[in-house]
């Protein structure tokens, strides 16, 4: 099929595309944008996180052909994004980045949960990030993190 | 004569700077090795037995040639050095000749131009199998009618170990148990892939994600029949690792389909492929008998280990050492009666995990200490301290343990750590053990507290001649008028996440004084850093950077007496402290020297190798000096158990570790939170459940991990009491959270709900008093 998307703020038009390919096999073989990682193929583990629309979901299990008509962001995509690069900043600075496979997969998550409600309280936190594996962290440093860019962004903007 | 002295500096050792790698690994912008392509590049395939012990009577591969995009289809006859590679020893065919051994097994590989053909195509081989029986225990591994596996039989390695005499005593009290342990896999969120390119020169170079390239490249180099020379591997970024990637899985195969289509070539295992494609933590049988005295003085331990190694040998010769040595846990025992087997099996094989046979270890003497506890009425902290070692107490194999023992310490730590909540009735849904899932109103909870200690040995064992090799340079650079110096540290050391690459990094700002200090990529151009493994690195890395920083230091005192003559003379020769700093060497506060004039237009560089002291291999009765360090962690869980569901829930978990001298306090904790994460997995969920020899839950879906609704609120607690041998006093940090994490879980469980718990992971069935008697599936 031929597919059209909107994918950080660039369209793309793909002509060959079988019906049948995830939306992260688009993104990753077919326009280089490696941040979303593959490690399940299954929705389990989060590596593969994008925004559609305003909707974090696993790219792994949107058909490609669904996201037509809708705004792809990728961690790439986000680079300008203030509250990404808040989360971004964080997740360095509080050593919640190891090996970083799973990283730019909380990242995006992350950025949802802030970017939907900036006051989350650790809980809600905690609850947004479960559907993320980290195999190296064991999550306390990633906690510290977000807890860490939504005070930072809280007194950027007061 | 001057020696210059090493300060604290910022972003130098003992402070936590930033990741190098962090800033591209947040922005997803870090090459992963699943990240690579290259002009030209095809895509490879691997077509595994689908049997877990069968005689390969046939390949055929001319449907698979002629399919669409297809470019190479190889089997074992296209190998053309040695079809075998092993870390031991090269037991394991790179791709199956005559017999397959395990489900999963290489047999073919397949190249073509897109993930999709090579697929496609991969079915499309037609192998010809017939069924041999497979070998499925190790008593069955053992029974000496079972024809053997591979030439030498069944056996890999067994240790014994004997010191005193423990039939010499009467005890007041025995404690004896057998506890079973399933096999863990380690579950890196990357899974192996890679990219192979030749060569003009006939060689190749493989981007490839590892523990240690440099056995990678000597397997390589004898299956390939390559001199070392015409092999380049280069470490790509490495999505996690812990013990899965010490040995090589798709390397060979991504070498052979590029030399054999002279195109670039990309492999990525699927999660399911990857459950197959790299070993596992060995499953564990451990047999304890414990005599003690009434007031708890631990008077002989009998212990018999077996481990299922599976159909390849990998590093079962290294972990069924471990797991005697360290079968009686950190305690003192002067009658000890220990012995270990690892056996071939047609299991999936099994090798390196995180903590690497102490982990199955502590989940026996951990359980018999709780036990004993409880046949005594003591407290088992109490217990625990009675018998723990002290400096210069004699472990098992006789070797004494030098310099302070921190075990004493830990307990301590532990026992008096604060913060257990009481049970709270009016606690909400999702406070309850299985959250909101819970369909009970909470009256059969109940809340225990468990401790567990352990320890193993950092480093490689058993007089391996073990070493790591570093290259510092001080180089001049030009930055508008100004010209400063920068400093290169360039190693093979594999990261794998655990920040190496910001260790060596610290050791050059500390020991040079310089900021700007650049982490050079990683490849084989250099010699061996060894293993990323054992909690080697910083202690064997580390010394190598130390080493040839302290050279580089020496030249730089040596350069400022030639050039600055008298005057460097008077300054360094009176005894004062000489320091590098602020980009110059000062002797007390008076600068002798801008390090731009020392280091000159060319650059100053040396290259160093460190070696450990010499440890020597098992003697009679396994006794001997067979370790180099000893590495100590516990931990305090507190969990609760619904008793009528089996659901658990962890409250709180503490961890305590000893780690030396923390070269970098942040990266430590990770390396502690993250130990302790994988061995709650370990006691709660994780299991790679064989049933003739195939992995039925191979997925993410159905092996589960800890998710962070899985970890408690956690402590860590960093004790720094330096190893006199070590560079800085270091010891290893990776593995021994991951080794008590685990015990202390499972004795948690066993005060919430008084069951002895001879299972690991813990099932829900096992926790509920009604369900006795059913078998391992919750079946009548």
């Amino acid at each position: 099929m031929n597919l059209d998307l909107h994918v950080n703020g660039r369209d793309h038009h793909l002509p060959d595309v079988p019906v049948w390919e995830s939306l992260l096999s688009v993104l990753r073989d077919r326009l280089a944008l490696y941040g979303a990682k593959n490690a399940c193929e299954q929705g389990e583990c989060g590596s593969c996180s994008v925004m559609l629309d305003d909707e974090v979901v696993c790219s792994c299990l949107v058909m490609a052909g669904q996201a037509t008509g809708r705004r792809v962001r990728t961690v790439e995509g986000l680079e300008q994004d203030r509250v990404c690069a808040q989360v971004r900043r964080s997740m360095v600075e509080k050593g919640g980045v190891q090996c970083g496979f799973c990283t730019p997969g909380f990242v995006v998550a992350g950025t949802g949960i802030l970017a939907a409600d900036p006051d989350a309280d650790d809980e809600t936190i905690r609850e947004g990030l479960a559907g993320n594996l980290c195999r190296c962290t064991g999550y306390t440093k990633i906690l510290e993190a977000m807890a860490d860019a939504r005070e930072t962004l809280h007194e950027d903007a007061s | 004569m001057t020696v210059l002295s090493t300060a604290s500096r910022p972003g130098g050792i003992g402070t936590s700077p930033v990741r190098p790698d962090g800033d591209l690994k947040v922005r997803g912008l870090f090459a992963f090795s699943s990240d690579l392509s290259a002009p030209e590049m095809l895509w490879g395939h691997t077509v595994r037995s689908p049997h877990a012990h069968a005689r390969v009577e046939h390949v055929d591969i001319s449907r698979a040639r002629a399919a669409d995009g297809v470019v190479a289809v190889l089997t074992a006859a296209d190998v053309p050095g040695r079809n075998g590679f092993g870390l031991v020893v090269d037991d394991q065919p790179v791709l199956a000749g005559d017999v397959v051994r395990y489900i999963g097994e290489a047999v073919a590989l397949v190249a073509a131009e897109t993930p999709e053909a090579a697929r496609r195509a991969a079915a499309l081989v037609d192998v010809v199998y017939t069924e041999l029986d497979p070998v499925g225990t190790v008593e069955e591994a053992l029974d000496p009618r079972t024809p053997p596996l591979h030439p030498d039989g069944n056996l890999v390695r067994a240790i014994d170990i004997r010191r005193g005499d423990p039939s010499r005593h009467a005890a007041d009290v025995v404690v004896t148990g057998s506890y079973t342990v399933g096999m863990q896999d380690q579950a890196p969120l990357g899974t192996e892939s890679g990219l192979a390119i030749p060569r003009e020169d006939g060689g190749v170079q493989l981007l490839v994600n590892s523990q240690w390239i440099h056995a990678d490249r000597n397997q390589l180099a004898a299956v390939l029949d390559l001199p070392p020379a015409k092999i380049d591997v280069t470490l790509a970024g490495v999505g996690g690792a812990f013990g899965a990637r010490e040995d090589i899985t798709l390397h060979a195969h991504l070498c052979l389909l590029a030399l054999a289509s002279g195109r670039p070539v990309k492999m990525v295992y699927s999660r399911e492929e990857s459950f197959v494609g790299h070993v596992h933590r060995h499953p564990a049988v451990l047999r304890y008998e414990h005599g003690a005295r009434a007031d708890g003085t631990l008077l002989y331990v009998r212990c018999a280990i077996d481990l299922d190694g599976g159909a390849y040998a990998s590093t079962s010769w290294a972990v069924v050492s471990n797991a005697a040595a360290f079968a009686v846990g950190p305690y003192v025992c002067d009658d000890v009666e220990i012995t270990s087997r690892v056996v071939y099996t047609n299991n999936p094989p099994c090798g390196a995990m995180r903590g690497f046979g102490a982990v199955q270890a502590a989940i026996g003497h951990e359980a018999q200490m709780d036990r004993l506890a409880d046949a005594l009425g003591m407290d088992p902290v109490e217990l625990r301290l009675r018998n723990v070692l002290e400096e210069g107490d004699l472990l098992p194999t006789g070797q004494p343990i030098r310099g302070v023992v921190p075990a004493r310490r830990i307990l301590e730590e532990l026992r008096d750590l604060v913060g257990v909540p009481p049970l709270d009735p009016a606690a909400g849904l999702l406070e309850m053990p299985g959250g909101v899932g819970n369909v009970t109103h909470g009256e059969g909870i109940r809340r225990g507290v468990g401790y567990g200690i352990g320890f193993k040995a950092g480093g490689m064992p058993e007089g391996i001649r073990d070493y790591a090799t570093a290259r510092v340079r001080l180089l001049p650079v030009r930055d508008g008028s100004e010209v400063r110096v920068v400093a290169q540290v360039q190693t093979a050391a594999a990261e794998i996440g655990q920040g190496l690459s910001t260790v060596v990094v610290q050791i050059v700002r500390s020991e040079l004084g310089v900021a700007d200090v650049v982490a050079l990529p990683v490849d084989t151009s250099l010699g061996s850093a060894g293993s990323s493994s054992a909690s080697r690195q910083t202690y064997m890395t580390g010394g190598a950077v130390q080493a040839a920083c302290r050279a580089l230091r020496e030249e730089l005192i040596e350069r400022a007496h030639e050039s600055f003559g008298h005057r460097a003379g008077s300054l360094l020769e009176h005894g004062h402290e000489a320091l590098l700093r602020d980009g110059g060497l000062y002797a007390e506060d008076a600068l002798v020297a801008p390090l731009t004039a020392l280091v000159g237009e060319e650059g100053l560089e040396a290259v160093r190798r460190f070696d450990h002291r010499p440890t020597t291999p098992y003697g009679v009765d396994g006794q001997g000096e067979p370790h180099l360090q000893f590495i100590f962690a516990g931990h305090r869980a507190v969990a609760d158990v619904d008793t009528e569901t089996g659901l658990t829930r962890l409250v709180r978990l503490d961890v305590v570790q000893d780690v030396g001298k923390a070269i970098h306090p942040v990266a430590v904790e990770g390396q502690m939170q993250g130990g302790t994460a994988q061995g709650v997995g370990l006691a709660l969920m994780e299991e790679i459940q064989v049933e003739r020899g195939r992995i039925r839950n191979a997925s993410f879906t159905d092996y589960l991990i800890p998710t962070v609704l899985d970890l408690p609120p956690m402590t860590t607690t960093i004790l720094e009491i330096p190893d006199p041998e070590a560079p800085y006093g270091v010891k290893g940090a990776g593995e021994p959270a991951t080794i008590s994490s685990t015990p202390a879980v499972v004795s948690a469980l066993r005060r919430a709900t008084g069951r002895d718990l001879f299972h690991v992971p813990v099932r829900p069935w096992d926790l509920i008093a009604e369900l006795d008697g059913l078998d391992e599936r919750g079946e009548q």
